[in-house]
């Protein structure tokens, strides 16, 4: 995990809610409100995507929503921003394969 | 389609819109506050540091307590805040679409608009930039004061300026190594006080390199970095290599202009506030005199002098309404303009001072 649990200014992790998601097919925890691309981070994934031509990996990049390096297909839609969007109880995530596919 | 007419719509709601609408409630006007993020407050919250400048402007206290403060305000003042909702567009020059939680659109017809969208980290390329691993200082600033994980545990930051050095700590605070800090230019960029305290960490500054080449299997392993002469060529045989898993871009911002653009504010070059701005007036009023700009669009600086700016937009879009007499927004825009200049004063502020200058005097030339 790459939780930073102990922080010299913002002191100790807060407690928060435990959200379940799959990301390609295993279930990770989260922590409700964070965003996707947080949850991941923490979990240790860092490829979010594959290019559409030469299939090179790509993970974030602005990490605010603006350059849409970090897309991923978020409960069968494609091209969601997963630095600006909050894991959900439930929700499957997919490593993005081009530019890829609605479920 | 869904209309809705509101006076004053503020599109963004970090420092500037932030302190743009309180200031145009503050001085009677009925605001709506806009903003793309399920949270307020923009950056100001991955600003874990200390600011600078007087106690007016709250020197000392920490972006994040600022930001606090902001919607403490915003909230007593009954500030109308939308969030997750995209402002998409501008069209006949004041009516804002905009898309609510990703699914309703509806327009509202405002009287006035402050566009307050910030800026966006600058890139540069080299060979294994695209390999996860390669992201923003700002990005990673992000991931460990907002979301408290980290992206990495071994970083080169590339870039001494102020974001450089000012996350450079934070990932030390967050427990991470920072490997190497590069500057392209012959000396550091950032204040002597933020890279001080990053020296005396032990974190080594290389000034005259940069980074050639990310090498990893599907993410970064390593970094080659390389010295450059004094006409910023790479110097052969100069290359070494360090063991980094996350290299970080901190070379500037450039003004997110794409709304103000769009909605046709003409444009003036400002090469020191990051490129590309909406000309202005010193209230802050574009080219179209329904639209206000404040903040990092108008010109890239600091939070700081984008909460002043906020203010002025804010204060001026109110008055051009009707709001405040002649004699309590004179002395008020006193007050603010005052307190913006002194945070462009100094030998690191003349620089912002005469390109902000610059920009204000185009403004006849544009209207």
């Amino acid at each position: 995990m790459n939780r930073i649990v102990d922080h010299p200014i913002l002191g100790p992790l807060s407690e928060a809610e435990v959200v379940h998601i799959i990301v390609d097919g295993v279930p990770f925890t989260a922590r409700k409100g964070e965003m996707i691309a947080s949850a991941l981070i923490a979990n240790g994934k860092s490829t979010f995507r594959k290019t559409v031509k030469r299939n090179e990996p790509r993970g974030i990049y602005c990490g605010i929503g603006r350059c849409t390096d970090c897309v991923m297909t978020v409960n069968g839609i494609p091209n969601v921003r997963t630095c600006v969007t909050a894991v959900e109880e439930g929700m499957v995530i997919e490593t993005q394969m081009g530019s890829g596919e609605w479920q | 389609m869904n209309q809705i007419k509101r006076e004053i719509v503020v599109i963004g709601s970090g420092p500037a819109g932030l302190c743009a609408a309180i200031e145009a409630a503050r001085s009677g006007a009925q605001v709506l506050l806009i903003d793309e993020n399920a949270k307020p407050g923009g950056q100001l919250f991955k600003q874990i540091h200390k600011f600078f400048g007087s106690a007016d402007h709250r020197a000392g206290v920490r972006g994040l307590d600022i930001g606090e403060a902001l919607l403490k305000d915003a909230e007593e003042l009954k500030i109308e805040v939308w969030l997750n909702s995209e402002a998409c567009g501008i069209f006949d020059s004041t009516n804002v679409w905009v898309v609510r939680d990703k699914q309703h659109s509806i327009t509202v017809q405002a009287q006035r608009i402050i566009i307050a969208t910030g800026a966006v980290e600058n890139s540069i390329n080299f060979p294994g930039w695209t390999l996860p691993g390669v992201m923003g200082a700002g990005a990673a600033q992000t991931m460990i004061n907002v979301n408290r994980v980290l992206p990495g545990h071994r970083f080169l930051m590339v870039g001494s300026g102020n974001v450089g050095v000012i996350v450079s700590y934070q990932l030390l605070q967050a427990g991470a190594a920072v490997v190497a800090i590069v500057e392209a230019a012959p000396t550091l960029g950032g204040y002597g006080v933020h890279t001080a305290k990053v020296r005396r960490a032990g974190v080594p500054f290389y000034t005259s390199h940069t980074v050639k080449e990310a090498h990893g299997n599907g993410h970064v392993e390593r970094a080659t970095l390389v010295r450059l002469d004094e006409k910023w060529k790479e110097v052969a045989g100069s290359e070494f290599e360090v063991e980094v898993d996350t290299i970080c871009i901190a070379t500037g911002l450039t003004p997110a202009v794409e709304l103000a653009f769009g909605s046709g504010c003409m444009a003036v070059n400002s090469p020191a506030l990051g490129g590309l701005v909406p000309v202005h007036d010193e209230t802050m009023r574009s080219s179209n005199t329904a639209i206000y700009v404040a903040g990092d669009v108008s010109g890239v600086e600091e939070a700081s002098t984008a909460m002043e700016e906020g203010r002025i937009a804010g204060l001026c879009a109110a008055h051009s309404l009707g709001y405040l007499g002649q004699g309590a927004y004179e002395a008020r825009l006193g007050v603010l303009t005052r307190n913006v200049n002194a945070l462009r004063s100094g030998m690191f502020g003349q620089k912002r001072r005469e390109a902000k200058e610059y920009i204000v005097s185009s403004y006849g030339a544009h209207r």
